[in-house]
């Protein structure tokens, strides 16, 4: 009997060492995992603080193309490094004060950007609380299409885009890119998930006390989406702030372009530049997540379930 | 006179009231149809549904019948010849074997990953929330921003031939080679896992506690736990993060064109490489039938998982 005991314990802190080295595996592999993740990030940043030609010597073989002449020191090999030699602010200050392509560019993206989050955000917000409130077949219908939609990759979807901007005559200015942008239903479904959750016993309730339709969307469904429409920003904004197929198919001038098309054009001889406009390009982006991680996983969370 | 009067009223009244049942017949079906009183919920549906219907609806049905006439001047209709022709084109069907293979290998590639990754932040290991963070960054990170680092790797004199010359592999240009879908993939995968993860995070924890722990106490295995219970559950979300993923594969065209521009090596060539070129030389015909073509395509794949996941995760409530 006590001898059973005694091997059973004995068993159950063996499982339990298992157990614990199981974990621990565990654990160097999400790591390991992690720092694969975050690596191309940090590695643009640290090298967002190199002096050009400390880019130059270290990534020459990789992007130069004879241009280049016997001016700077070209080693053969790659060097990959984390930490700059010498922390240098220059590339900051030149794209910040010399070179106003950038900023143009950037600011381009901006103005793009900006207009579709607001935009999409405010008709999707109504749209959804008219989702969420409706009953009948004909909602059924227009959910299901704008599902359809959303669906849609923008090969499909970027052949009417063009047409419609090509009748209004707004090719090839921003509004091309901005209007499509706005009533993309992504917005609305996610959002009309959310609304859909509000009990209606609230809604009732609001409606004895003697509130209108517009004071039950302003002051109850509004603020219970708050955080919602605080994630649906962030996605959007992530999703517009990456364009690169509705620039090149409804843009045809150049200067046009938002930094995240005008980037891959940079020319070979500011290399050392790229590195921290690239970082510039993703603090808005960082900034977002770093402050509304939450919010976005929760969002994130919400949208799971196409049926839902 | 009066009695005339008094008849001519009589009928006005009677005709009224027909008149007034006949509204209440077509009110109520009306309302069968568009299920409620107020006018407000559709004055705030308007503005969105204009716009869809402007931007996206309008136009598509245009193009259907663009796809189906031989120049939008003459405007002979002949029928299904665009969808052949395009079908007959060569550029297109590169375009669509490669975006095809490269949809069938990485979407279920994203959908397995991001479960096991979501499985592994589900084991109570310590430093979740950090994990968590730093699985989702690259999903926040602009493409255009990390493409210069993907260039040093994948570079032929970059870091990634550096590292394999150590072991005796030959340098190759991977962004110039028939292993460019490999990088493409790597880099999708980079992107996307962390959002489908979060997915998948939060349908393990709606998975009711109680069934795991009666199945437990029953002597259930893990294995069976997984194939039997929590695959059930997840079932809708496999769905989702399938058709997301989906989806978000044709969007590595960004990934393709930032690295390699518009004329890329033979593997990389995707669907929408194709369409930009056929945009430049704004051939409504080729362009209209293509993308009604890939419209359908999309309608029966996402409508087969559909059908697929009802039939799975029949029995559980979702």
């Amino acid at each position: 009997m006590i001898r059973s005991k005694t091997a059973s314990k004995a068993r159950l802190s063996l499982s339990r060492k298992k157990q614990k080295l199981v974990m621990a595996v565990l654990t160097l592999f999400a790591a390991a995992a992690a720092i694969v993740f975050l690596l191309p990030t940090v590695l643009t940043i640290a090298n967002s603080f190199m002096s050009a030609s400390e880019i130059n010597a270290n990534y020459g073989a990789v992007f130069a193309k004879n241009e280049q002449g016997g001016k700077t020191f070209i080693s053969e090999k790659i060097n990959l490094k984390f930490i700059p030699d010498m922390v240098s602010f220059s590339q900051y200050y030149t794209v910040l004060f010399k070179s106003p392509d950038y900023l143009l560019k950037f600011w381009n993206s901006v103005i793009l950007v900006v207009p579709i989050v607001i935009f999409q955000l405010g008709t999707a917000a109504l749209a959804a609380y008219a989702f969420a409130r409706l009953k009948g077949r004909l909602k059924e219908i227009i959910f299901f299409v704008y599902i359809i939609v959303m669906l849609m990759p923008y090969q499909v979807t970027l052949v009417p885009n063009y047409l419609v901007s090509d009748w209004l005559g707004i090719l090839n200015t921003r509004w091309a890119i901005i209007l499509p942008g706005i009533f993309t239903p992504f917005a609305v479904f996610l959002l009309s998930k959310i609304m859909r959750r509000i009990p209606n016993s609230l809604i009732e309730a609001a409606k004895l006390d003697g509130a209108g339709e517009l004071q039950i969307f302003m002051y109850i469904c509004l603020p219970l989406c708050k955080s919602a429409l605080y994630s649906v920003a962030i996605l959007v904004f992530i999703d517009y702030w990456n364009m690169v197929e509705q620039p090149l198919i409804l843009l045809s001038d150049t200067d046009l372009y938002p930094l995240s098309v005008f980037l891959s054009q940079i020319n070979t001889g500011e290399i050392g530049l790229a590195f921290a406009v690239a970082t510039i390009y993703m603090i808005p982006t960082l900034l977002m997540f770093l402050y509304g991680e939450d919010y976005l996983v929760e969002g994130i969370a919400y949208s799971g379930g196409i049926k839902g | 006179m009066q009695n005339f009067a008094d008849f001519v009223g009589y009928r006005k009244v009677r005709e009224g009231r027909f008149a007034v049942l006949l509204m209440k017949n077509k009110k109520k079906k009306l309302k069968k149809i568009l299920g409620n009183d107020s006018v407000f919920p559709y004055l705030c549906l308007a503005p969105s549904l204009i716009g869809v219907l402007i931007f996206f609806i309008v136009p598509f049905i245009v193009i259907i019948y663009y796809s189906m006439v031989d120049n939008p001047i003459n405007k002979d209709f002949v029928f299904l010849e665009n969808y052949i022709n395009i079908l007959k084109n060569t550029a297109f069907r590169k375009a669509a074997m490669n975006t095809l293979t490269f949809s069938l290998i990485s979407v279920p590639l994203a959908v397995i990953l991001s479960m096991l990754l979501a499985m592994l932040l589900d084991c109570k290991i310590p430093f979740v929330s950090q994990f968590r963070t730093s699985f989702l960054c690259p999903m926040m990170v602009p493409v255009a921003s990390v493409v210069l680092i993907w260039q040093v790797i994948f570079h032929y004199n970059g870091v990634l031939n550096d590292f394999l010359s150590h072991f005796g592999i030959d340098k190759i240009d991977w962004l110039k080679s028939p292993k460019g879908q490999i990088v493409i993939l790597a880099l999708f995968l980079w992107k996307n896992l962390g959002y489908n993860m979060i997915l998948f995070l939060s349908a393990l924890n709606n998975i009711p506690k109680d069934v795991i722990e009666v199945a437990t106490l029953e002597g259930a295995g893990a294995f069976y736990k997984f194939f039997r219970i929590k695959l059930r559950y997840l079932s809708p979300t496999i769905l989702f993060v399938t058709v997301l993923s989906l989806i978000n594969s044709f969007k590595v065209f960004r990934e393709v064109y930032l690295l390699t521009g518009d004329y890329p090596y033979d593997s990389l060539y995707m669907l929408q490489h194709f369409m930009n070129n056929t945009f430049r030389n704004i051939d409504y015909q080729k362009l209209s039938s293509a993308a009604i073509l890939m419209a359908i395509v999309m309608v029966i794949i996402i409508g087969a998982l559909f059908i697929a996941e009802n039939k799975f995760g029949e029995d559980v409530e979702g």
